[in-house]
């Protein structure tokens, strides 16, 4: 035990220190809608972002956090809500007569997860975990930046780099080897209100819906801020002039 | 103190038996204060205040947290997403210990720079360090609350540096965790010490108070108040100042509450806590840096603890290794010159704090921590003997002559308050 437990701080302690992911990570930038102090989320992207989240990454990713009443952040109606709900099958109970049992998703339930527990998701996906998608965006350095730049940077491997069975190669993820198969390639879903499927709008829409899921309280936080800052500049003002005032009968010697 | 006469005839009635409000009132409002205060006077309150902040949102924090490892996490996304304002009070919290920590260290320095730790206010000094040691354990346990990745292994990390005590340094380290690895037990305990360590610092600010009001306030010139000439009453000369430093603080403090509030923290913290997978790095929150560099720099692991806690034992023991007569570092020209090299060498060590231990990074911060040793057990106590100060001012409302040296106060002091 105690040899164990050292040998695993001299490790800890000798592993390169700085969140900086894997060094040669190629991240792509973009802009957007939710960043600086005035930042806002952009509801129709969001919604398209629900959309390919549950086309295509709710086979592997589940939204713990995340309530169906919580989509009405997005823009849908009480109706609407209800209605997406109730296209999920909730597992509940046990009923009076000591039976679980599963009925059709209501607002308050959170959104059911694919895997029945963490093993069961390893098992699916030849021993990798599909981590929860709720935090991710906040549980990576330069989330947004990241997670678009992994999501559109597959591709094939340069010459000389082994990728081994199960494995695919991802200039953006740290090692550039990844067990998750490419998830988008353009023209996934197809979106009703016709804006740009391809692979690039795909995961634009994917993280403006997941920077939601992560801080559901962005925009409230940052209008707050505009306010409580703008309150609190003039009180600098105003209190130093009092200062001013007061300490004017104070010789300087 | 004497029992005053007060208007209202209930503050009168009540003060006769019990006289606390002219104890207030001798505090607060008659407290004499030396006038050439300048800005980093401010600190000592705005600390004050932080540990305020710190309580208030801690006790809301605590009504909706549940200290277990398979609901923490849980209930601080809870916390986050369905308590009212829950967001806000939890980042008031989080960015709020980063904070506490800057206007503690900006504390620090101004003590260091004008000499504040020397005769008569060594134990108000000392029951600074040790606020500072309580400060530490506190912020260390209430990282491991959330349960995030790096609350479990900066907590499976520095546990385990008990373990390089001879002997029983295993028992210890077993005893701390309450089991065998840091577990349920260990969050437990973790929440019961968080939730009581800020009421001992409270006490020990209170000390630090009491202290402090035995002798007033060290000054820019380090030299004693000689009258009234050279004083002000607190109120309400230090009340609008230290009001006036309050609304500046709060305005960077809100500004990364609302605009950058995880700036501060590590993005592995919002995944759940793993015992079977470590974190590629695995940093401490960033006021431990300094510390942490200093543990790292010692080859042997008992070597680096105990090198790490004698990094605040100097502290301790300043008062006896600085024996010159001239606080401030003023009048002691070669002293203001080790004072920056020190500060330098501090931010070196936060600085390599959060690098590898490898390389060239190994080596600057193997030298960062012998300066840092060096500059209290060698460079104090000889330039106690060799320095020939600059002459003193006679006082502080007759300077001798114009404008004191400038340097740190100089710079930061509004003209009103030079000496001039
Ligand atoms: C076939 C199952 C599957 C699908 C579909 C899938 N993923 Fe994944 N995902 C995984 C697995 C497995 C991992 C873990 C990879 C690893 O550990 O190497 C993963 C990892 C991730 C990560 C974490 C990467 C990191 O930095 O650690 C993100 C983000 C992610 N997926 C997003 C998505 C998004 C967005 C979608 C939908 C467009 C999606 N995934 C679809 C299986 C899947
Ligand atoms: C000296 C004052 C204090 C300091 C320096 C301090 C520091 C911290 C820190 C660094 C965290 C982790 C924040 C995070 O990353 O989430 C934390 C969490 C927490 N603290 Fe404190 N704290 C103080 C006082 C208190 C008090 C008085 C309470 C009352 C019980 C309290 C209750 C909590 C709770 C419940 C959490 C977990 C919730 C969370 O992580 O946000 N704290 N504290």
């Amino acid at each position: 035990m105690k040899r164990f437990l050292v040998s695993l701080i001299g490790i800890v302690m000798s592993l390169p220190v700085l969140a900086a992911g894997g060094g040669d990570t190629v991240i792509r930038q973009a802009e957007w809608s939710f960043s600086g102090p005035f930042g806002h989320f952009d509801k129709a992207s969001m919604q398209r972002g629900f959309q390919v989240y549950r086309e295509v990454c709710a086979g592997c990713h589940s939204l713990k956090y995340i309530a169906f009443r919580n989509l009405a952040d997005l823009g849908y109606s009480e109706a609407e809500i209800k209605a997406i709900a109730a296209e999920y099958d909730v597992e509940d109970g046990p009923n009076d007569e000591g039976e679980m049992f599963t009925r059709p998703g209501i607002p308050a339930d959170r959104m059911p997860s694919p895997y029945a527990n963490d093993n069961a998701a390893r098992a699916a996906n030849n021993g990798a975990y599909p981590p929860d998608l709720s935090l991710i965006f906040k549980a990576r350095p330069n989330g947004a930046d990241y997670l678009y730049s992994l999501l559109t940077s597959y591709g094939d491997a340069p010459a000389g780099k082994d990728v081994p069975e199960g494995m695919y190669y991802n200039a953006a993820y740290s090692g550039h080897l990844i067990a998750m198969p490419q998830p988008l390639y353009g023209e996934d879903v197809s979106y009703a209100d016709g804006a740009d499927d391809s692979i690039d709008g795909h995961a634009k829409d994917l993280v403006n819906f997941l920077a939601w899921t992560a801080e559901p309280f962005l925009e409230t936080r940052k209008r707050t801020g505009v306010a409580v800052l703008t309150f609190l500049i003039l009180l600098v003002g105003v209190s130093y002039g009092a200062m001013k005032f007061i300490w004017s009968d104070v010789k300087k010697a | 103190m004497e029992s005053k006469e007060f208007k209202n005839p209930v503050v009168s009635w009540i003060d006769h038996r019990l006289p606390i409000f002219s104890f207030l009132n001798h505090e607060a409002n008659e407290y004499p204060t030396p006038k050439n205060l300048n800005y980093f006077w401010n600190f000592g309150s705005l600390a004050g205040i932080a540990l305020v902040i710190m309580i208030v949102t801690g006790i809301t924090l605590a009504m909706s947290y549940t200290a277990h490892t398979d609901y923490a996490f849980d209930s601080v996304e809870r916390i986050m997403r369905d308590v009212n304002h829950g967001w806000l009070i939890r980042y008031i919290h989080m960015n709020g210990a980063s904070f506490f920590f800057i206007v503690v260290f900006i504390h620090i320095f101004r003590g260091l720079y004008y000499g504040s730790y020397k005769a008569p206010r060594e134990l108000l000094w000392m029951l600074g360090v040790l606020i500072l040691l309580l400060m530490m354990a506190t912020a260390f346990m209430g990282y491991v609350l959330p349960w995030g990745q790096m609350s479990f292994w900066g907590a499976t990390v520095i546990t385990n540096l008990f373990s390089a005590i001879p002997l029983v340094g295993e028992n210890i380290v077993i005893w701390l965790w309450g089991g065998f690895s840091v577990d349920n037990p260990t969050l437990n305990r973790f929440f019961a010490l968080h939730y009581l360590l800020p009421f001992v610092i409270v006490g020990v600010v209170v000390l630090h108070l009491v202290a402090l009001h035995r002798f007033g306030s060290n000054n820019p010139l380090g030299i004693d108040t000689r009258g009234p000439q050279d004083t002000l009453p607190f109120h309400p000369y230090y009340t609008i100042k230290d009001f006036f430093g309050l609304s500046v603080f709060l305005t960077f403090f809100a500004a990364a509450v609302f605009f950058v509030p995880n700036m501060m923290g590590h993005p592995d913290n919002y995944i759940p806590a793993n015992a079977l997978q470590t974190p590629a790095h695995i940093v401490p929150e960033w006021y431990f840096l300094p510390f942490y560099a200093i543990l790292r720099a010692v080859p042997d692991k008992l070597g680096g603890v105990l090198a790490m806690f004698g990094a605040i034992a100097v502290l301790f023991v300043l008062p006896w290794l600085d024996r010159s007569p001239i606080r401030s570092a003023r009048f002691r020209p070669i002293f203001k010159i080790f004072f920056w090299l020190l500060f330098i060498d501090c931010l070196v060590l936060g600085y390599i704090g959060a690098m590898p231990a490898e390389g060239i990074y190994v080596l600057i911060g193997r030298l960062a921590t012998v300066w840092y040793f060096a500059h209290f057990l060698i460079i104090l106590p000889v330039l106690s003997v060799i320095e020939t100060p600059r002459p003193l001012p006679q006082s502080i409302s007759q300077p001798i002559f114009s404008a004191a040296g400038g340097g740190l106060a100089g710079a930061m002091s509004a003209p009103k308050e030079k000496v001039e």
